[in-house]
């Protein structure tokens, strides 16, 4: 190769290689996220997704979160970082195989930066997994068993990267229940019943720890599967190990059958009754009716304040009914704690493309704190607790009033 | 058995036997080991333990009524109807819509056997409709298929007539209102009995006298039985067996519409997937007492209902496993099993026409 043409080469190499940089420069963004980042063009929406229980007799739960997360996009006009909010719904059909089918749904598209849900604990353990491998976050307003974050400080066994939830952890749940049970109601021989579901026997684990702590007796753990509607034979076993009161932190339709058939068990009369937040919604009160009176139900406190007003106010107009569960507010903050943290540490290129670096925004919501939500403040723990907890026990004195009423008879209130 | 087993040495069975046989010794000590230790701890006293044998036979009764349409049709056309369990929700759905309706208009509490009679008819006949139509448009072009064929249909169709209801009414559970006159419990013969079980025991007995009865005595009977035996052979006798089919899916349909009632008002509850626990149950039900088999289907029912009653507190709670309620399944499905095992044709038999005639 003569010299001559070796130069000419090399020029034309080296012009290539300036026109490259210079086009490069146009769009200088290099993706050094160790999880991938989401290149969001101008004009195209940011996705999002809900992954929540919104069909069958638990409909009440995911419904009223969706509600949630929707006016928390309608507060911010449907726009971010000057992109419309894509939000799809999932349904999680709040058992595990719901949540498989749902989350691999999801994740299907690489373009979904988050998830809010899901609705049921039991329903989070395979979709958490499914969405940390996929690098999404997923923020929770309603799973509240241990597992999935911390049991007594350790990591639990169920925990994923990129996990969080704004709902308590059940461990503050269960000691509330216990706590209520041993001091106020002065019970010192109880029953529980879970449905093998990760929040239902994460809850009932830890109530039965507590109350035995306090001094009391747990005369009977016992397990039901979902789906029975036959809860006679198991009521008969309770009745028969002397329980004064029996803690069945389950979901519909198993927990009405308890309420119900529980009239019918001889020896059932004076045993106290108590549910939890898995039960405190609409369509429960309305099923038990006044069968129900006199039940207690721990669950999360009802926000309160001019914030919270004015958004049961809009979720009044728009869906044309008062709250329908106890979590959407939890789901609020939620979808808010993901916007912010997008906002915080999203790229915003000149024309409008914004990049959102996965692992970052994980590292954001870890370290959040003090983020002012309608259910307190909020600040994330290293095993993605951020709930500011405070539990209260309900009871149902009037049925007719609905699930506002009974969550506003407050009876007894936790916070540790 | 144990006379006979030095014969069998060079029977290539032997060892396959062999097994069995200690499989039986081994089931049987454990089920006797369980029941005697639950017993012997006297947890639970007399009138428990009657309660809860109550129970199971009221639960197993509605498993014998939705029995008796997959084992009819099972024995007419050899496959399994996998969408009677949404026959039976059918009936139970609408129900709903007709028992809600005469609560608001003052008539369930106020005149409760008129209107419980009223929505027993309608229930029946949703289920008996649904029953027809899904044998006239699913499995009637298929009938000259194999049979795995009109199988995998059933599994479709029972999807599909889930989703139309969910569809048609929502997926939210309705309460079906309560019956004043059916709350609380009577004493029959110095035994405390709830008053829906009295009146589920009491119709569940009648509808299985009155199915037993129409096959056995009337001429359609007889003629569901012909084809049942032979579909040819009975053609060529001069029976309709269209018309045979359709009576055996048509009563089928009116057990299940009964059973819905009847389960709604033990349980005060419907949605569109109702029907798939009760259906499978019911399934096994059948099975257990011999397929195709009429009666065997009214006894694996209620065997069915009182082993998931019993059976956990009576067997497991005594070998010490705890949570023994949610084990519940395992033990009706391991009946089955052993059912299978020993008695492979069921604790009945299986067919529909032989023995009788």
């Amino acid at each position: 190769m003569s010299t001559r043409r070796l130069a000419t080469v090399t020029i034309f190499m080296v012009m290539v290689l300036i026109l490259a940089a210079c086009v490069g420069r146009r769009q200088a963004f290099e993706c050094d996220d160790p999880i991938g980042c989401v290149e969001v063009p101008p004009g195209e929406p940011i996705k999002i997704a809900a992954l929540q229980a919104i069909s069958g007799a638990v409909a009440s739960l995911g419904t009223d979160q969706v509600r949630g997360v929707e006016i928390a996009i309608d507060d911010r006009g449907g726009e971010l970082l000057g992109h419309p909010i894509d939000l799809t719904v999932e349904d999680d059909l709040c058992s595990a195989e719901g949540g498989t089918t749902g989350a691999q749904k999801i994740v299907s598209d690489p373009q979904v930066i988050g998830i809010i849900g899901t609705s049921c604990s039991g329903a989070a353990v395979p979709a958490s997994q499914i969405m940390s491998e996929a690098g999404l976050v997923m923020i929770s307003g309603s799973n509240t068993s241990p597992f999935l974050t911390s049991l007594g400080g350790e990591k639990g066994n169920a925990w994923q990267p990129g996990y969080f939830r704004t709902a308590h952890n059940d461990e503050v749940q269960g000691a509330a229940a216990a706590n209520f049970a041993y001091n106020e109601l002065g019970v010192r021989k109880a029953a529980s019943i879970h449905d093998g579901d990760p929040y239902t026997q994460g809850l009932a684990m830890v109530f039965n720890q507590v109350f035995e702590e306090l001094g009391g007796e747990i005369v009977m753990a016992t397990a039901v599967n979902k789906g029975d509607t036959d809860m006679r034979p198991v009521l008969t076993s309770i009745a028969a190990a002397g329980a004064e009161l029996v803690f069945f932190p389950i979901f519909q339709p198993e927990g009405d059958f308890i309420v119900l058939q529980s009239k019918e068990i001889e020896g059932f009369e004076g045993v106290y009754l108590m549910g939890a937040d898995g039960l405190l919604s609409d369509t429960f009160v309305e099923s038990v009716g006044e069968q129900g009176k006199g039940m207690y139900f721990s669950g999360p406190a009802s926000p309160e304040g001019p914030e919270y007003d004015e958004f049961v106010r809009k979720y009044e107009e728009k869906y044309g009914e008062k709250p329908i569960q106890a979590f959407h507010a939890h789901a609020y903050d939620a979808a808010n704690m993901l916007f912010k943290a997008i906002e915080e540490t999203a790229v915003v290129q000149d024309d409008g493309t914004v990049y959102i670096l996965r692992q970052k925004l994980r590292d954001y919501l870890y370290n959040l704190k003090n983020f002012q939500g309608l259910t307190g403040t909020l600040s994330c723990n290293e095993f993605g607790d951020c709930a500011d907890p405070k539990i209260t026990v309900v009871r149902l004195d009037d049925p007719a009033a609905g699930i506002e009423g009974l969550r506003k008879n407050v009876v007894f209130v936790y916070e540790p | 058995m144990q006379r006979a087993l030095p014969q069998q040495i060079s029977d290539r069975f032997n060892f396959a036997a062999g097994v069995i046989w200690a499989l039986r010794v081994i089931v049987a000590a454990i089920v006797v080991w369980g029941a005697v230790s639950t017993l012997t701890s006297g947890f639970y006293s007399a009138s428990q333990w009657r309660d809860l044998f109550i129970f199971g036979l009221a639960q197993g009764g509605v498993y014998a009524l939705i029995a008796l349409g997959y084992t009819m049709v099972y024995g007419i056309l050899g496959f399994i109807n996998f969408a009677h369990g949404e026959v039976f929700m059918s009936g139970m759905m609408i129900g709903y819509f007709v028992a809600d309706y005469l609560n608001e208009a003052g008539m369930w509490n106020g005149n409760p056997v008129l209107a419980l009679l009223i929505v027993l008819v309608v229930s029946m006949l949703t289920s008996t409709g649904v029953a027809v139509l899904v044998e006239r448009i699913a499995y009637r072009p298929l009938r000259e298929s194999p049979r795995i064929v009109p199988l995998i249909t059933s599994i479709g169709a029972s999807f599909f007539i889930q989703y139309a209801f969910r569809g048609l009414f929502g997926a939210g559970v309705k309460s079906y209102p309560r019956m004043e006159a059916l709350q609380g419990a009577i004493t029959v013969l110095g035994v405390r009995i709830l008053k829906v079980h009295v009146l589920v025991i009491v119709a569940v007995f009648i509808m299985m006298g009155l199915l037993y009865w129409f096959v056995e005595k009337t001429r359609m009977g007889k003629a569901i039985r012909a084809v049942a035996e032979d579909k040819e052979i009975a053609a060529l006798m001069g029976v309709d067996i269209d018309r045979a089919i359709v009576m055996t899916f048509a009563i089928g349909g009116m057990m299940a519409g009964a059973a819905g009632l009847l389960y709604a008002l033990v349980f005060n509850q419907v949605f569109f997937f109702s029907g798939f626990l009760p259906g499978i149950k019911a399934f096994t039900a059948a099975v257990l007492g011999g397929i195709g088999n009429i009666v065997g289907a009214m006894l694996g029912g209620i065997v069915l209902g009182i082993v998931e009653s019993v059976g956990p507190i009576l067997i497991l709670s005594g070998l010490g496993i705890p949570a023994p309620h949610q084990l519940k399944d395992v033990v009706a499905f391991t009946v089955l099993v052993l059912v299978l095992i020993f008695r492979p044709k069921g604790l009945l038999g299986e067919r529909l026409a032989e023995e009788r005639d």
